[in-house]
């Protein structure tokens, strides 16, 4: 112990901006890395692809074809910043987007269609958080109960798929807003606002900073006096809500519900959130790495798609650069062990 | 001062984690404007006692009273609401947040109801100025060294309404300029009235600051004492007590064997927690290792059974040079280690006795040659009984047994290997004493069967009388091996208990 | 020792209420026919078409003793039929039993390989298993739909079908393939020490390496032969369809695994388990699977009664319900015997 009392530096000072920002931002560094991928996949597939790559209309459809994938991070980086996982999310939303693709067919107005919606996914958050919260059980094997309880459900709601004829949902995809080749419709719109309300919240509420405190110590920030308990079960019923947000997306964007849909998907969407900088350990992390992170993700989705390639190769890239920010946050965690 | 009313009062205490108390019967008081230090070797019930104090723990027996008001906390949280603040010595604070909110989280400052990173930082920088601490409150806690943190920690700590301030160990990885700067703080709220309890490793620390000084051993109550009325000597001796065993007293040799063969030789071992430490280790010698808490007796234990890495130095066993890199490489030269902390790093509670007893055996056999199952309860059977493990039920989970049974099933499970070199590290803290004197007298006989053993303890006495030789370490350095019977109790206090020169 | 304290009591009890249902309510249930020297029925049904998630719990057994989890059954499952059938299909004689034979035996391998890469990104770099495990639950179905090109390969082979379908003597070949895993398992078990190094190291891996136990070797090879047992079931999903399905293959077993294992009174925090526990698990599931089945519920509509199983068995095992329980029951139990079952987190006192 003495030994280390003669040498430890006294509080250090950083001396330039960079460094200043480096000691404000340290947790954004994956963020960056996910951002340079990004860039690079672009500049890539543009050269590659004779310029037929980077066009308003690609990028603009790279939104629309993510939106549902950009909600359900959303929720799903509020989970793992609690280091908590939700793998529900895929099955919650085929089955509310079942749900409502069915109520409409029964004559239900919309509004109520939706709002059962989304009420339906956060109920199943709901459940998966008392688990988690209340009865001790790991995130994982409460959220595969979610899981199995969202696919049987949506089965149970239709054993095949249901077109959706209402027009007030389907204008969600249908309106495009233009702007010079510039698009976007109300899906995507819904999307980017999800992450600026819960960037918001992320960074300026308490219940926010308390995310991000049950996964940097839960234990500490028990004894901060931050209410863990309700804040971790409401991680997961904003991520059933999500679920169910972008089970509304999808139903507007394909036109139909359909109980298959998102098999894996919340796989998908850890990959982007993991992707876009997020800490699987909880505590580190930004939404909008996240947004990032789908990004990346539907980038690659494109490119294959562009080249013509296998769709299966989606999925061992994806596990590829998930492998990758792993074994890096494994080797980050593992230096700050060091140094204690 | 002994007239002002306690503002904190802990009487009768109690607190027991299965067939163990780790407090028992300990009355403990705080006044205000007073520092007050709580002393005793691992495993005294120290933590213990502030995680009753704190509300981490709940009593069995007892009473805690604050400002005359019997009081419970039943989570730390309502003792902070009380006023009783705590710093702990791992630091309880979140490594991905800011220094700010760090600090100020739970009661952030707000601005159009949304919380204001700005005026948390303006708040923040106020609190670290008043610490003399000039960092970035905006800066994220974890790019910070540990003494900074634990800086942090205390900043949180003072920035409420505190009546009571717990500093556990708040100084074991600060620098001499950063520890005044603390002191600076802590008479500052001592003038505030605050009741600060401050524990610390660190006697020249304890003697500098504190005006009141507890002692416990082995969970119970030893006294109170007016730090400037207790010799440093005496202080020290109380901490580490003596014991009352009936030890038979080991037929040493009449002749001293100064050329006994030398079985285990470490020659400059540098781990972490140790530098540079010489030590040899006789065949059927006993060496006891005297030291204080943070000497470095564990990490010298680890560091020569391949549980620790070693940065530096040569281990040679019957004089050829062995790479211990693994307790199992350990274990395969005949070196074994018993971990002073038997619940995290020895007993496996769930098994049985008898599969506890058996397992390094058979580990180190390998998968495929298992012992059979007759074979292992009769080694088992034959272990109980010569150790006399009581209830002597070999098919129990070993974590219903007490604390002295466990011990012996662990020893058990290193003398089924028919080792070589046995290293204990505190075999007998915390255990009764009809244990003690057995697990004592059994290491004299192991010794003299040929065993080499290393007997690391707290209690100076037990290391005399059990060790043939002691080696002395203070500051992670062994600085004297003397023969135990050239010296006394006293003296060997006075070389533990000497000041370090560093902090003089 | 009162019978009902026995661990396998409660999950023995299940199974055989189960059982009992369904014969009050269907007689045929019980019934079991001689034809050819071949035996059929509904339990007959019920212990060859539990072989897939037999083997799989087994793996998950072993992964979970060591603290662990395997995520990646399900995928393994689907590369391992992959690689069967395009190697059947790709060969000339598709019908010869040598030909059936090479593609077994590679597509185990190629199952050991998944294991052991599992188990080195928990063992060797210090992963997480279930995010470890989330890499190859992700990517491997994308390996067998690449192996397979994108289609479901079908292939028309009498000694593949013969797996799933045929009969060995009286029994059904795939029952006999279970029995011979769990009779191995068993033995492993009894005759090595291996069962109670796992167990050692599941409970503390410290107080274990100061034992001188090689940790990492087992958790690393308790990864692999969780990967072989997958890669066996997803040849025994394969022969049963005819054909590789990379979606479908093993789709949501990981639970269904869990499950049986949890069931069986295994704990997920790791430690002392139970490889008999397991078996009746994955019998009480596939039986209640058949019940699910005959009550007219669609197949794809059961995970929702498997849910709520899990649900209750979770909060069942939960401490909360336990401590109710206990304080219902009332606290004669000494606290020393309590304690036990609460694992000692990190020191107790200091």
């Amino acid at each position: 112990m003495s030994a280390a009392m003669t040498g430890t530096v006294a509080a250090e000072r950083p001396t330039s901006t960079f460094q200043t920002f480096l000691s404000r931002r340290a947790g954004m560094m994956p963020t960056f890395a996910a951002l340079i991928i990004l860039v690079l996949l672009f500049v890539g597939a543009e050269a590659f692809l004779r310029g037929d790559f980077i066009t308003p209309g690609n990028i603009s459809a790279l939104l629309l074809d993510n939106a549902y994938l950009v909600i359900l991070a959303v929720g799903m980086t509020f989970v793992i910043l609690t280091a908590g996982i939700d793998l529900s999310v895929g099955s919650v939303m085929a089955f509310t987007g079942i749900l409502g693709a069915q109520l409409l067919a029964r004559g239900v107005p919309a509004w109520l269609a939706i709002v059962t919606m989304l009420a339906g996914g956060a109920v199943i958050g709901l459940l998966i958080g008392t688990l988690v919260q209340y009865f001790s059980v790991q995130p994982f094997i409460a959220s595969l109960a979610g899981l199995f309880l969202a696919r049987g459900l949506a089965y149970v709601v239709s054993l095949s798929s249901i077109k959706v004829e209402n027009t007030g949902v389907l204008w969600l995809q249908t309106n495009r807003i233009r702007v010079g080749d510039w698009y976007i419709t109300p899906t995507g719109l819904i999307a980017l606002l999800t992450v600026a309300v819960a960037a918001f919240v992320l960074h300026l509420t308490r219940f926010g900073r308390t995310i991000y405190a049950i996964g940097g110590n839960e234990q500490s920030a028990r004894l901060m006096g931050l209410d863990v308990g309700r804040t971790k079960v409401a991680a997961y019923v904003i991520s059933g809500f999500c679920g169910g947000l972008s089970g509304l997306v999808l139903t507007a964007y394909s036109g139909a519900g359909y109980p298959r849909n998102g098999i894996g998907t919340e796989l998908d969407a850890i990959a982007a959130v993991v992707i876009g900088g997020t800490l699987l350990t909880g505590g580190r992390g930004y939404v909008l790495g996240s947004l990032v992170g789908v990004f990346v993700y539907g980038t690659i989705k494109t490119i294959i798609s562009f080249m013509g390639a296998e769709q299966s190769w989606m999925q061992i890239i994806i596990g590829a650069l998930l492998l990758l920010f792993i074994v890096v946050q494994r080797a980050i965690v593992a230096r700050s062990e060091q140094r204690r | 001062m002994d007239g002002a009313r306690p503002l904190l009062e802990l009487t009768g205490a109690t607190v027991r984690f299965g067939a163990d108390a780790a407090l028992d019967d300990v009355s403990f008081r705080m006044f205000p404007g007073e520092v007050h230090s709580l002393m005793g070797e691992n495993g005294a019930g120290k933590s213990t006692l502030i995680k009753a104090v704190t509300g981490a723990l709940a009593l069995d027996e007892g009473t805690l009273t604050l400002d005359g008001d019997e009081v419970r906390f039943p989570t730390p949280h309502d003792a902070q609401r009380a006023g009783i603040s705590t710093v702990y010595q791992e630091i309880e604070l979140l490594p991905n947040l800011s220094v700010a909110e760090n600090i100020l989280l739970g009661r952030e400052p707000r601005a159009h109801g949304v919380v204001s990173q700005r005026r948390m930082r303006d708040q923040a920088r106020g609190i670290l100025a008043d610490l003399g601490l000039d960092i970035d409150p905006a800066s994220i806690l974890g790019t910070h060294s540990v003494a900074v943190q634990q800086l942090v920690a205390i900043a949180r700590a003072i920035s409420t309404d505190v009546r009571v301030l717990v500093l556990d160990e708040p100084t074991s990885s600060l620098d001499l300029d950063e520890v005044g700067e603390l002191f600076r703080i802590i008479r500052e709220l001592k003038a505030r009235g605050v009741a600060i309890l401050f524990v610390s490793h660190f006697l020249d620390q304890v003697y500098e600051i504190c005006d009141r000084v507890t002692v416990l051993r082995d969970g119970r109550l030893v006294g109170e004492y007016l730090t400037r009325e207790l010799l440093r000597i005496d202080l020290v001796h109380k901490m580490l007590g003596h014991d009352v065993s009936d030890y038979k007293a080991r037929q040493r040799e009449p002749v001293t064997q100064p050329d006994a063969p030398v079985f285990l030789s470490a020659r400059g071992v540098t781990a972490r927690g140790i530098g540079a430490a010489d030590l040899d280790l006789g065949e059927a010698e006993i060496v006891g290792i005297a030291g204080l808490l943070g000497s470095g007796r564990t990490e010298l234990a680890r560091a020569l059974t391949g549980a620790a890495h070693l940065d530096a130095g040569i281990i040679r066993i019957e004089g050829r040079a062995a790479h211990l890199d693994s307790p199992r490489r350990a274990i395969s030269l005949g070196v074994v280690y018993s971990s002073e902390n038997r619940r995290a790093e020895g007993i496996l509670a769930e098994l049985s006795v008898l599969e506890n007893i058996t397992l390094a055996l058979q580990a180190h056999r390998g998968i495929f040659r298992r012992i059979r199952p007759a074979r292992q309860r009769e080694l088992a059977q034959s272990w109980v009984e010569a150790l006399g493990i009581r209830p002597p039920d070999l098919d129990r989970p070993a974590g219903t047994l007490s604390g002295g049974n466990q011990q012996k099933v662990l020893l058990a499970r290193l003398l089924a290997l028919a080792p070589r070199v046995l290293v204990l590290d505190e075999p007998t803290r915390g255990i009764d004493v009809g244990a003690k004197v057995d697990i004592q007298n059994l290491v004299g006989e192991l010794a003299d069967n040929g065993l080499s053993v290393m007997f690391i303890s707290a209690e100076l006495e037990e290391v005399l009388r059990v060790g043939d030789r002691v080696a002395i370490l203070r500051d992670g350095r062994i600085v004297e091996t003397l023969r135990s019977g050239d010296m006394t109790v006293d003296s060997l206090l006075a070389l533990v208990a000497q000041p370090d020169e560093q902090e003089g | 020792m009162r019978i009902w304290r026995h661990r396998l009591f409660w999950p023995s009890a299940a199974l055989v209420v189960l059982v009992a249902v369904n014969a009050i309510a269907r007689p045929q249930f019980l019934r079991i026919t001689l034809q050819d020297g071949e035996l059929y029925g509904a339990l007959i049904d019920i212990l060859r078409n539990s072989a897939p998630l037999m083997l799989v719990a087994l793996g998950m057994t072993i992964v979970i003793a060591t603290r662990g989890i395997d995520l990646s059954v399900g995928a393994v499952m689907a590369v391992s039929g992959a690689v069967a059938l395009t190697i059947i299909d790709g060969s000339g004689d598709p019908g010869a039993t040598g030909t059936v034979l090479v593609a077994v035996v590679v597509a185990l391998l190629v199952s050991l390989v998944l294991g052991a890469w599992n188990g080195f990104l928990v063992s060797a770099l210090g992963i997480q298993p279930i995010v470890a495990t989330l890499v190859l639950m992700l990517a491997g179905r994308g390996v067998a739909l690449l192996i397979t090109g994108g289609f479901i390969t079908t292939v028309n082979s009498a000694p593949l079908a013969y797996i799933a379908s045929g009969y060995l003597t009286v029994l059904p070949f795939a029952f006999i393939i279970s029995v011979v895993v769990i009779t191995a398992l068993g033995l492993v078990e009894r005759r090595t020490a291996l069962g109670v190094l796992t167990e050692a190291v599941g409970i503390n891996p410290e107080a274990s390496r100061l034992a001188g136990v090689r940790s990492r070797g087992i958790i690393w090879g308790a990864y692999m032969v969780s990967g072989v047992l997958a890669g066996l079931a997803g040849i025994i999903y394969a022969s049963n369809i005819k054909a590789a399905d990379a979606n479908a293959a093993g789709f949501l077993i990981e639970l269904y695994a869990i499950l049986a294992v949890v069931l069986g009174g295994t704990s997920l925090a790791g430690g002392k388990f139970s490889i008999a526990g397991t078996v009746i698990g994955v019998l009480i599931i596939q039986t209640l699977d058949s019940t699910i089945l005959f009550l007219g519920v669609p197949s794809a509509q059961s995970p929702v009664f498997f849910a709520f199983v899990v649900v209750a068995v979770v909060i069942a095992q939960s401490p909360r319900t336990r401590n109710a329980l206990r304080a219902l029951g009332g606290a004669r139990r000494p606290r020393a015997a309590a304690s036990v079952q609460d694992r000692p987190k990190v020191e107790v006192a200091s």
